[in-house]
C-alpha cells in the first residue's frame, strides 16, 4: 500500500506491507534507528516517536496508520549540527549510560515540555513512567529534565 | 507453526486493511467478512496478540477515521462519548474533568500518556479485560453502550456488555459507536482507586464508587468493582445496604462483611484470590471515604 507522511519535517512516500509496524518501517526501511526494539507490547517505551505531535509507540502502529500524518523521530532533532536542548542536557547530567532508551525518553521529554514547559519532578515522573531505563537509574533523567526545561525558560 | 509464536517484533502474517471512512462503509465490511475480521482501534491489545498469534484476523478494520465515532459530545442529561475517542483526549477534556470526575480518574490512571494517546475508550470496552478501568467507572456511572448493526443501531446498558474475560455482546457485525455516560446527581462524589503492582500495570483490584448524601443519609450510591470477577462488576447488595442509612461505622462494617460474598476472584500472575478478597475490603473503605469527603462539590 502506497502512503505519504511527514517524517522529521520532509514530505515521504512509501510502500508498505499492511502487517508491517511502523518501528520496522523506521528502522529497516528508512534508515532511522534511533527508535529501539525493545519489548514489542507497549511496556519500555524504547520505541516512542510523536505522531502528530504526540508520543506514541511505534511498535504497536501500522505502518499503514500513519497516512498523512506527521511523525518525529529522535533523528529530526537538533538544527545544523547542534544537539537539542534535551541531547544536551542528558549528556550534561549523566542521564545516558548505553543510550538504548534514550531516543524514547528524549522524545517523550520532548513532548512533555512542549505542553508543560515548566514541570515539577512529579509531573515529569508522572509522564516519563512508560519509559524504562536499566542502566542509570532515573535521578539523573529528572534532573536533565528539568535542566532543559530551566534552559529554556531563560531562552525566552 | 511454532515459529515467530513469541516474537514481538513483527506481525508474522498477512492480512487486508481496511480504513473506512463512515460507519455504514464499516458495518458493510464487517458483513462481508464476518468473524474474519477484526476491529482496529488503539491496537495496544489487538495488535500484541496478533505479534503472538493469539489471534490471526485476515482483515483489520481500521474504525479511527470515522468521524462520528472520535466525537465527544454533550447530550441530554450526559455525555456521549464516541468509541474511537483516545484515553488521553478524555483525560485532557475540562468538560470531562468537571462532569465526569470518576471517569476522568480512571483514565488518567491507564497506562501510560504513550498508551493513552493510541488507546480508546471503545478498545477498553470491548476488550472486556475483567480489570478493565474505563469500564469500571462507567459502570458506577450506569453507562450505556451505542451499538450500530446492519439491522440498525441500539443502546443498552453497560452492565449487560460484558458476558465474560474478552466476550462481549457485540456480534462480528456489530460496532460499539459510543457511550452514553449520564451525569452523576449534583453534589455526588465519587472516588476511583487502582491497586497495582506499579502504577503502570493492570490493576489487582479496582474500584469506582459514587455517593450523594443528604443530612448524612446516603441518598445515591453506585459501586463497581474490577478483576475480583469474571467481568467488571456492579455490587448491587451493597448499593442497597447503604441506601437510605447513615454511614455509620457499623453500616460501614456489614458492607465490608458483605464484600467477600458478592465476588468471585482468582487467583493469577497479579495476585491470590484470598490477597485480592482481603484487599477488596480495603479498597471499598477507602473508597467510600474519599467519595463521601468529595460529596457536595469538594474535590482535591
Amino acid at each position: 500500500m502506497r502512503i505519504e507522511f511527514t517524517l522529521n519535517g520532509r514530505r515521504r512516500r512509501v510502500d508498505v506491507e499492511p502487517n508491517q509496524l511502523l518501528l520496522n518501517l523506521l528502522r529497516d526501511e528508512l534508515g532511522l534507528t534511533g527508535a529501539k526494539y525493545g519489548c514489542g507490547i507497549g511496556v519500555c517505551g524504547a520505541c516512542t516517536v510523536l505522531l502528530d505531535g504526540e508520543p506514541v509507540l511505534s511498535c504497536l502502529i501500522l505502518a499503514v496508520e500513519v497516512d498523512g500524518k506527521t511523525v518525529e523521530t529522535i533523528e529530526g532533532l537538533g538544527e545544523g549540527g547542534r544537539l537539542d536542548p534535551l541531547q544536551e542536557a542528558f549528556i550534561e547530567t549523566g542521564a545516558i549510560q548505553c543510550g538504548f532508551c534514550t531516543p524514547g525518553f528524549i522524545m517523550a521529554a520532548k513532548a512533555l515540555l512542549e505542553e508543560n514547559p515548566e514541570p515539577t519532578e512529579r509531573e515529569i515522573r508522572e509522564y516519563l513512567k512508560g519509559n524504562l531505563c536499566r542502566c542509570t537509574g532515573y535521578v539523573n533523567i529528572v534532573k536533565a529534565v528539568k535542566l532543559a526545561a530551566e534552559r529554556a525558560k531563560y531562552l525566552t | 507453526m511454532e515459529i515467530n509464536r513469541v516474537n514481538t517484533r513483527i506481525i508474522p502474517f498477512r492480512f487486508e486493511y481496511h480504513s473506512p471512512s463512515s460507519l455504514g462503509e464499516a458495518l458493510t465490511i464487517l458483513s462481508r467478512y464476518g468473524s474474519e475480521a477484526r476491529i482496529l482501534a488503539g491496537g495496544t491489545d489487538l495488535l500484541v496478540d496478533m505479534k503472538q498469534r493469539l489471534v490471526e484476523p485476515r482483515h483489520l478494520v481500521d474504525i479511527k477515521r470515522i468521524p462520528e465515532l472520535r466525537l465527544l459530545r454533550e447530550d441530554v442529561g450526559g455525555f456521549i462519548i464516541g468509541s474511537a475517542v483516545k484515553l488521553r483526549e478524555l483525560e485532557r477534556s475540562e468538560a470531562i474533568k468537571g462532569r465526569l470526575p470518576l471517569l476522568h480518574e480512571a483514565v488518567s490512571s491507564m497506562g501510560s500518556v504513550q498508551v493513552r494517546n493510541m488507546a480508546t475508550l471503545g478498545g477498553n470496552l470491548c476488550r472486556a479485560s475483567p480489570s478493565a478501568d474505563a469500564a469500571v467507572a462507567l459502570l458506577a456511572l450506569e453507562a450505556e453502550v451505542l451499538i450500530a448493526g446492519p439491522t440498525g443501531a441500539k443502546r443498552v446498558p453497560l452492565e449487560g456488555f460484558f458476558l465474560g474475560p474478552r466476550a462481549t455482546l457485540l456480534r462480528p457485525d456489530e460496532i460499539l459507536t459510543g457511550v452514553y455516560v449520564p451525569y452523576p446527581p449534583e453534589g455526588a462524589g465519587s472516588a476511583f482507586i487502582k491497586l497495582g503492582r506499579t502504577s503502570l500495570d493492570l490493576a489487582i483490584v479496582n474500584i469506582a464508587a459514587a455517593l450523594k448524601l443528604r443530612g448524612g443519609i446516603v441518598e445515591h450510591c453506585r459501586i463497581a468493582m474490577g478483576a475480583v470477577a469474571p467481568k467488571p462488576l456492579r455490587l448491587r447488595n451493597i448499593e442497597s445496604l447503604l441506601s437510605g442509612r447513615e454511614l455509620t461505622p457499623e453500616a460501614l462494617e456489614e458492607a465490608l462483611g458483605m464484600v467477600e460474598a458478592s465476588i468471585k476472584p482468582i487467583t493469577d500472575i497479579r495476585a491470590t484470590a484470598e490477597y485480592r478478597r482481603e484487599v477488596s475490603k480495603v479498597l471499598l473503605r477507602d473508597a467510600l471515604k474519599t467519595a463521601t469527603e468529595r460529596c457536595g462539590g469538594r474535590r482535591s
